[in-house]
């Protein structure tokens, strides 16, 4: 595997078999991926844990109308399942 | 209505960072991309870039396997990952309708993981892009890591 990260390109104005380049990323390039990835992955924690809060209410609000009394059922109906 | 296919790319042994169509004639009237894909990490999501430049919004109905969500998506496409069942890809489908148009440009994105596991995200996604130039070239991206040799990605046009 080349040490230094590849595109492919296809341009599709050249004629077939004439389209394809390999291209060797630049500097910036690689630099720039690697500021996606970490903002990707910091975004991904927050959804996941966005998620994480909402299933959390989520119970909770369950819970509290098991408690006034309305059955699994019932609290489900009204919370959605 | 006619279908065709433009081109397929399939990634060879050193694997890539990025696969990318350049020179799209706009004398069709929609674009549909396919693919199948793996990532070379622990990633599973890629992203979808027009031309350069505009923003892209989504809305995203995502399921795991477990769970259902909707979210607004930083991210356009599932993929397979390093950890996902051996020599399994990911299947995704892109359309993007009236892509030559001097509108912004509106795509729709169904995409699943193919594991065998109870964790396999699929993805449905309403997508808007603001460029309103024809769109001429067309890059998916991982989040992370590089596609591995055998991901492929089959550009159609529909006429």
């Amino acid at each position: 595997m080349s040490e230094t990260p590849v595109k492919i390109v296809v341009d599709l104005s050249k004629p077939k078999g004439q389209r394809e380049s390999i291209i060797e990323l630049t500097q910036a390039e690689i630099d720039e991926r690697e500021v996606m990835a970490t903002e990707a992955e910091a975004q991904r924690l927050v959804d996941e844990q966005a998620k994480a809060d909402a299933e959390e209410l989520r119970q909770s609000g369950l819970d509290k109308l098991i408690a006034l009394g309305l059955t699994e059922a019932e609290a489900l109906a009204l919370v959605g399942a | 209505m006619t279908m065709t296919l433009v081109e397929t790319i399939t990634v060879g042994s050193g694997g890539a960072a990025s696969i990318e169509f350049t020179g799209i004639a706009g004398d069709a009237r929609d674009l549909v991309l396919l693919l199948s894909l793996r990532n070379s990490v622990d990633s599973p999501s890629a992203t979808l870039s027009f031309n350069t430049g505009g923003t892209y919004s989504r809305v995203r109905l995502l399921g795991n396997g477990s769970a259902a969500s909707s979210d607004s998506a930083s991210v356009d496409l599932q993929s397979n990952t390093s950890v996902s069942t051996a020599n399994t890809f990911s299947n995704s489908s892109l359309c993007v309708s009236n892509y030559a148009s001097s509108a912004a440009k509106s795509y729709s994105v169904d995409s699943v993981n193919e594991n065998n596991a109870t964790l396999a995200n699929q993805a449905i996604i309403a997508g808007s892009w603001t460029g309103t130039a024809a769109i001429t070239s067309l890059e998916v991206t991982p989040t992370s890591g590089n596609f591995v040799e055998h991901s492929t990605a089959s550009l159609y046009i529909i006429s």
